[in-house]
């Protein structure tokens, strides 16, 4: 029919456009930042040609900018997190569902107030608790706060993906007498490995991608993430389009690799169900 | 199992967790409440004032012009998510969950994109597209015959919020999408059959049969967009800086903290009223999201399947 043609032509011009809306601001970006300046205020829309193609913006973002160690800092502070609100929070999940002990209701509301109320708001106290402690500008007072940022919500993705696992794998291993300890590390564990894309996504891509933190409780290069590191680089550089648009790309492009490799897995889990 | 053995399987589980998310989370919000009572004098003295600095902040002009202002410039960039943000995050969603339709994958990972970038890079972003300088945007305007719309919108106080608002409705219209797709993808497929039968055409279905059955999602995309925007500060950093310019026009409630807590060039940074305005972010927070739990998903429940 010709009438459904349309209509289908029509979805395809909606969606393509919006597309377009969305990926050309950083095409738009990473394209301009292989020119050179002429080029870039000459012909903005153009892709770069021989006679037009330049790193020069890239070459002095790695001259003027530590962003090596920013981006080293970024990478340490999230892994470890990451890899700690995992471990954590499966533990925590698989005790929540698994036995039953007076207040477990009341434990798990508990836990579950940081999804919806930002640690942002503790941030006065955070600060003199971690000068107290004498963690002020350390990698180590980000990955606290970013443990304790991300548990809540991982806690409640694993709680219902340990709610899948079948009874009878768990209780087959505790009529052999395996320990707890282990039926949760070499029975239970692996099995949670699906869910795991899902919890990534929610961990890394805030902690990434955190302002607010780094700008609190960092003052020093050495400690700055890549966030910080290129929001002071461009407030400094401002002027310096080809500098701009360089370190703009350099923030960009790791993301959008990873993004393009593991998106199947990350959409999936987003839609998933697993959060209602 | 012995009750001792029990218990230290509960520490072993459950403490790390609990530990970090205590220490970490709840404690400092407990603690920047507490302080919220207090006042600092010269000497670095702690002093208990009771609720006297909610009065200064919401009353006294030295403080509460410009938190009346950040929170009503707050609440215009909650109302521009909400108009724009969600109803375009839900046509999205309608056209990627039509039956049949090719490429559904590409769209979906195109559109989430910009979801998964920095605040801070897309801010800047933007800021550069937008500027008179480049001229990219005001090309793109003359190429359609509109380059007189043009104005330098981030930089003017009668647009740069609303502006603001757009640039992060650009950015994160790709969570409501994401949530409600795959609310749309559990409705049960006899319910759309049986409408087919009947004759109903795609948008009708949509309208009168899955709208519906979303409702709760919605519901939820709602409350998080509330949450987010009322706890909203890096795009405002980045694009304006602490002092949310021209003239306080785009300063909500995060730069408002941030300026109050740190200080910046025109005052010194005074944690106890930074307490004071994060326990006020708190409150209304709280009952966001409590209106959503009470009423909004109370309401809602009657349409779940």
């Amino acid at each position: 029919m010709f009438n459904q043609r349309a209509q289908v032509v029509g979805v395809h011009i909606i969606l393509i456009a919006y597309s377009a809306l969305a990926v050309g601001p950083i095409l738009l970006v990473v394209m301009n930042s292989f020119k050179a300046r002429n080029a870039i205020f000459g012909a903005p829309l153009a892709p770069p040609t021989a006679a037009t193609f330049s790193l020069i913006g890239y070459a002095k973002v790695f001259n003027a900018s530590h962003i090596g160690t920013y981006f080293m800092n970024s990478l340490i502070v999230t892994l470890i997190s990451m890899g700690l609100v995992l471990l954590f929070g499966a533990m925590a999940a698989w005790a929540l569902t698994e036995y039953k002990f007076r207040g477990s209701t009341a434990l798990a509301l508990f836990l579950s107030i940081g999804i919806m109320v930002p640690i942002r708001l503790g941030s006065v106290a955070i600060l003199t608790m971690m000068r107290k402690a004498g963690l002020n500008d350390t990698l180590t007072a980000l990955i606290l706060v970013y443990i304790a940022q991300g548990l809540p919500l991982s806690i409640f993705i694993l709680s219902e993906f340990v709610q899948q696992i079948p009874k009878d794998l768990r209780d087959a291993a505790r009529c052999d007498g395996v320990p707890e300890t282990r039926i949760f590390f070499e029975v239970v564990a692996p099995l949670l490995r699906p869910a795991i894309a899902t919890v990534a996504v929610f961990t890394i891509v805030p902690i990434w991608n955190d302002l607010w933190f780094p700008l609190i409780l960092t003052s020093s290069d050495s400690t700055h993430t890549i966030t910080l590191g290129v929001q002071q680089f461009l407030g400094q550089y401002i002027t310096d389009w080809n500098s701009v648009l360089a370190a703009l790309s350099m923030a960009i492009l790791p993301v959008v690799a990873i993004y393009v490799i593991f998106s199947r897995q990350l959409i999936s889990g987003l839609t998933a169900g697993a959060v209602k | 199992m012995p009750r001792g053995r029990f218990l230290g399987l509960l520490a072993l589980f459950l403490g790390p967790a609990v530990a970090v998310y205590t220490l970490f989370s709840i404690y400092p919000l407990i603690a920047t409440m507490a302080l919220s009572t207090y006042t600092t004098d010269n000497s670095g003295a702690y002093h208990f004032l009771g609720v006297a600095n909610f009065g200064t902040l919401l009353l006294d002009p030295d403080w509460s012009v410009h938190f009346w202002n950040a929170a009503k410039n707050n609440l215009i960039f909650f109302i521009v998510h909400m108009l724009v943000q969600n109803p375009i995050g839900i046509a999205l969603a309608g056209l990627l969950s039509l039956p049949g339709l090719k490429l559904k994958g590409l769209y979906r990972t195109i559109i989430f994109l910009p979801t998964m970038l920095s605040v801070v890079i897309v801010g800047f972003a933007w800021n550069l597209i937008l500027s008179p300088l480049w001229g990219v945007a005001e090309g793109a305007l003359k190429a359609v015959g509109l380059g007189s719309w043009f104005a330098p919108w981030l930089g003017l106080p009668s647009t740069a919020l609303v502006t603001l608002a757009l640039i992060s409705v650009w950015q994160f219209v790709g969570i409501p999408l994401m949530l409600i797709y795959a609310a749309l993808l559990n409705i049960p497929d006899e319910l759309v059959d049986a409408a087919r039968v009947d004759g109903l055409g795609q948008f009708r279905i949509f309208l009168h049969i899955k709208l519906p059955l979303v409702l709760p999602t919605i519901g939820l995309v709602s409350v998080l967009t509330f949450v987010g925007n009322f706890n909203a500060f890096d795009l405002i950093y980045s694009v304006k800086g602490a002092l949310a310019g021209p003239n306080f026009a785009s300063d909500i409630l995060g730069t408002y903290f941030y300026r109050t807590f740190f200080g910046n060039q025109l005052q010194l940074g005074n944690p106890t009223m930074g307490a004071t305005v994060a326990t006020v972010m708190f409150f209304i927070i709280l009952v966001g999201v409590c209106l959503y739990l009470f009423i909004v998903q109370r309401r809602l429940r009657r349409y779940t399947f």
